[in-house]
């Protein structure tokens, strides 16, 4: 017997990543991790940069890389809006480090003009990516 | 019959004309590929983004937004998207019409239109139509990004919250093929609703963390994006009716030149024919 399915989007401003149906869904929120499946309530957050995790029909896995966006779920359907969204395999390993690198020296050195939460923020999408690209090795 | 050397100068002078509007064509071909390219990856957030709105507007929310909100029209804003340069036929033209015409009726109900122009062809035009003009942006180039659309959104969106406006609309050329583009007017505020029959009963999100914030980044996510989508449309459109213009203008100089040709060489043939008359009648005479 196939498994329930959901209708998922995963889109950003520049492409559309992943339509389809799938079977589960897992993604980071604003307030913790969120695993969502078919017939979930209407659901409305924000997300952190982190990995939505989809399983597709058959038990197909796939991950997607996001740096922050918007999830909507409907019972039926659900989209991740982000505003920047990489498939886990064309993720850099050696641009993420760099970028963390770069994010830390930035808070351990506060210059005049530093940004903090920028700088934050930046650390925050570079350790979400090496995170991503961690899990993906270890499968 | 004018003499022959004139028509040679015209003809050459077309011919001119013509190697510049065959390039234009063949610029504005390639440059349209570009802008169809950029018009479809966006599409897709656009179009989920407008469905989870309309969805959202049929809610029963517990926080209403301010956006959601229907209010008694005093004022109406328009974001006219247009082009910068001109040649492109009657693109820009088409949509000023519907645009005014829209004007024209709300002013009947003695409701004043406001207006953000984005585009050098849409600040002109507006400048000189009267109501005012809010917001004027233009040389987005051939690659806008959001944060240039940003700005005049701003102003409006900040229009909107302080009552200055009640209904918020947004215009654009719709890139329906490379003959076809059509004027579209679509209503930004306060959100239109979603006509899937589903969604008609009772129900609210759940939230994480508040709806305020959730509502308040989604929402000037939402308009933003349109414009932006908009002002990509209207890129693509822009360029697909310039190379129509071009190619009509390159052939139209063609025809022009092949009549003109006919007339010079007439006008060669007259004179040889006067010529040998002349001489034949000389040497009768002698």
């Amino acid at each position: 017997m196939a498994a329930m399915t959901v209708h998922l989007d995963v889109v950003s401003a520049e492409e559309n990543l992943f339509s389809g149906r799938v079977e589960t869904i897992q993604v980071t929120g604003s307030e913790g991790e969120l695993g969502i499946y078919p017939g979930h309530a209407p659901l409305l957050t924000t997300l952190k940069p982190g990995m939505v995790r989809l399983v597709k029909q058959h038990g197909h896995e796939e991950l997607i890389y996001i740096a922050g966006g918007v999830l909507e779920v409907q019972p039926g359907t659900v989209t991740v809006m982000a505003d920047v969204a990489v498939r886990a395999d064309d993720l850099d390993e050696q641009a993420a480090l760099e970028a963390k690198k770069r994010a830390e020296e930035h808070i351990a050195n506060p210059s005049s003009d530093l940004n903090y939460a920028e700088a934050a923020a930046e650390l925050a999408e570079a350790i979400a990516q090496l995170r991503l690209i961690k899990s993906l090795r270890r499968k | 019959m004018s003499g022959g050397k004139e028509i040679k100068g015209k003809i050459g002078s077309i011919k001119n004309t013509q190697k510049i509007t065959s390039a234009m064509e063949m610029v504005a071909a390639s440059k349209m590929k570009k802008a169809q390219q950029r018009m479809a990856s966006s599409r897709p957030y656009a179009q989920n983004m407008r469905s989870v709105i309309g969805r959202l507007a049929n809610a029963n929310l517990e926080y209403r937004h301010p956006y959601l909100e229907e209010r008694d029209v005093k004022a109406v804003g328009y974001i006219v998207i247009s082009t910068d340069r001109g040649l492109c036929g009657g693109l820009n033209t088409n949509e000023f019409k519907a645009v005014v015409k829209e004007a024209r009726e709300w002013q009947g109900k003695d409701v004043k239109v406001h207006f953000a122009a984005l585009g050098s062809k849409a600040c002109g035009f507006f400048d000189r139509f009267g109501g005012k003009v809010m917001a004027a942006e233009s040389g987005l180039g051939d690659s806008p990004s959001v944060s240039d659309v940003i700005g005049p959104v701003k102003v409006m969106l900040n229009a909107f919250d302080e009552g200055e406006i009640d209904r918020l609309y947004l215009v654009f050329n719709n890139f329906v093929n490379t003959m076809t583009q059509e004027p579209r007017i679509d209503q930004l505020l306060p959100l239109p609703k979603s006509e899937e029959e589903d969604y008609k009963h009772s129900w609210d999100y759940l939230y994480e963390p508040d709806p305020k914030p959730i509502l308040d980044t989604l929402l000037v996510r939402y308009i933003e994006s349109q414009v932006y989508q908009g002002v990509v449309e209207n890129l693509a459109s822009e360029q697909a009716a310039r190379m129509v213009a071009m190619k009509a203008a390159t052939d139209n100089a063609g025809n022009l030149i092949d009549e003109l040709q006919l007339v010079y060489n007439k006008a060669r043939q007259a004179a040889i024919t006067q010529e040998i008359s002349e001489i034949v009648s000389g040497a009768a005479a002698v």
